[in-house]
């Protein structure tokens, strides 16, 4: 674990994401988020909430770079993200983990596959991570689903391969919307102290929810995002 | 991030029972872009209908390649030489001093004078039976057999019939096998170019093809991309499955023509011995194609399998670019 650490981030001084004035406007509109001055640093747990509408997943798009900013810089692992080569994004991606608010699972490959799918496009040989992926499915409680079709689960089911997905490659830096949104509070707080083991194996993690009652569970950092601007609660 | 170990998750994990041991495999290699739509059972039919026109030109292109080449080597190896009447002379006489002659160059296997009756006969579907060809000049044929292989030089007897048989022309048929030559490359060649047409068509149908399941796949490939996949790993994915969707079509089509290639050669045969037959015959030989035509078939149909998936793979790492 020590060595994990200490291997992992020898270049941590750097945050994991840093935001300078960044600002977004979808066409002609107004900017939906504005002045967006934050970092994330290496190891850190924090929740990202707000109102419906104010921005969550707009943030979250912008640091998985699927969004670009109107302006501001955005630097990620202590890159500056504005120039990169698509090779490069390839590479920053693959330190995060996302978990999407509708699941995104691909309905053509069953729940192993779509929890696989991480590995598999990095190349890795079945053989080597099988026992890996059936030991997350098995921990999310889904180890009797795994050869199933996403259509056929239900809602929690499907949030929580799509956590094992975004798991399954231990990040960097975990993205997670609204993670806990289609299950009971049982498994929510399950699912919660599954994030927190994973952070402390070195991950950072940014939960986006409007969930008070997941909230109050953990005394962290919360960035609250409303009429477009980011506030702080350390 | 690849930590070697992940030991307190490991530990944590297993409410679902004791852990069994695990099959070989659990993924059923599962194709990460599904293109088996009603579009892409289209695309496999466009294939195979292509593969089928561009193998049926190539299996033509062959047929005509292979019997003007046994035309030519036919009308090659024979030799006219043509005597005009002339009645200070004796045509006789003539006809033997040019078969003595036609007998005594070198590379000459048979030499064989048509008598007058034969020459005669030569004139029938033109002039008609039961003429009386006394009144008529009918000029008189040698018809000189050349050995295999050989390739004489026929100036030596051409001096020789100038000098002692006035009035005799010899005819190598260069002219014949020319045309005959010109009229099979010409054959040939829009054959090629039909194959070569039909290839750039399945190629465009594949970028439209391809175009329209990445349109249709757009959130597969984002999830890809997010989860890690670069540009040419989903190209290559969209390739792997074009190409086999390609090769089926192309199998088909090319086992059509090929089927339809062996019904002919056995219509063909049965008609053989009668006039329509015989006509087929004399026009495309036996109607079969040569071991070297069965392999064009099967070439196209590899062609047409790599040109799809290259076409693909070149048409989703462009479509990739233009959307950043």
């Amino acid at each position: 674990m020590r060595a994990y650490y200490d291997e992992e981030f020898d270049d941590s001084a750097a945050p994991v994401v840093h935001f300078e004035n960044v600002g977004v406007r979808y066409g002609m509109g107004p900017e939906v988020l504005r002045d967006l001055t934050f970092s994330i640093e290496p190891n850190s747990f924090q929740f990202l909430t707000g109102p419906s509408g104010a921005g969550k997943t707009t943030l979250l798009r912008l640091i998985l770079l699927s969004v670009k900013p109107t302006r501001g810089l955005i630097s990620l692992f202590g890159e500056d993200v504005s120039r990169i080569s698509k090779d490069e994004l390839t590479g920053l991606r693959r330190r995060m983990g996302v978990v999407f608010q509708d699941f995104r699972l691909l309905d053509h490959l069953t729940t192993y596959e779509n929890v696989a799918l991480p590995l598999r496009v990095q190349g890795k040989e079945e053989s080597s991570y099988r026992a890996e992926v059936v030991e997350l499915l098995r921990w999310v409680g889904l180890g009797d689903r795994m050869h199933m079709l996403p259509p056929v689960l239900s809602g929690g089911e499907k949030q929580r391969a799509a956590i094992a997905r975004a798991l399954i490659v231990r990040p960097d830096l975990l993205l997670a919307d609204e993670p806990t949104g289609n299950v009971d509070p049982s498994l929510a707080r399950r699912l919660l102290r599954l994030f927190i083991e994973l952070n402390r194996l070195g991950t950072s993690v940014v939960i986006a929810t409007h969930d008070f009652s997941l909230m109050d569970q953990l005394d962290v950092r919360r960035l609250v995002l409303g009429d477009g601007r980011l506030h702080i609660d350390e | 991030m690849n930590a070697p170990s992940q030991p307190r998750l490991r530990k944590a994990a297993a409410p679902d029972g004791p852990k069994r041991s695990l099959p070989a495999s659990l993924s059923r290699n599962a194709p990460l872009v599904p293109v088996d739509s009603a579009g892409g059972q289209a695309l496999a039919a466009v294939i195979a209908i292509l593969t089928f026109l561009a193998a049926l030109c190539a299996g033509g292109a062959e047929l005509v390649s292979a019997s003007s080449a046994q035309w030519r080597s036919e009308i090659a190896r024979e030799v006219t030489i043509q005597i005009r009447p002339n009645p200070q002379r004796s045509i006789e006489q003539d006809v033997e001093r040019a078969t003595a002659l036609a007998r005594q160059a070198p590379g000459v296997e048979k030499a064989q004078a048509f008598t007058k009756e034969e020459s005669e006969r030569l004139l029938e579907p033109w002039l008609g039976t039961g003429l009386d060809f006394n009144d008529l000049p009918v000029p008189r044929l040698i018809v000189i057999k050349i050995q295999e292989g050989a390739k004489p030089d026929f100036g030596n007897l051409r001096q020789s019939l100038q000098r002692e048989v006035p009035g005799a022309t010899l005819d190598d048929h260069a002219l014949w096998v020319s045309r005959l030559s010109t009229m099979a490359n010409t054959i040939i060649g829009i054959g090629v170019f039909l194959v070569v047409l039909v290839l750039v068509a399945a190629g465009l149908a594949v970028i439209f093809a391809t175009r329209g399941a990445m349109a249709g796949n757009r959130e597969v490939v984002e999830v890809l991309h997010f989860v890690g996949a670069n540009d040419d790993f989903i190209a290559r994915e969209f390739q792997r499955r074009f190409f086999r969707l390609g090769l089926r079509g192309s199998a088909i089509g090319a086992g059509a023509a090929l089927v339809l290639t062996l019904l002919l050669g056995l219509v063909t045969r049965s008609l053989r011995a009668s006039p329509t037959g015989d006509q087929i015959e004399a026009l495309f030989g036996a109607f079969t194609i040569s071991w070297s035509g069965y392999a064009v078939v099967v070439l196209i149909a590899l062609l047409v399998a790599l040109i799809t998936g290259i076409v693909s793979r070149l048409t989703v790492r462009r479509f990739l670019n233009e959307s950043g």
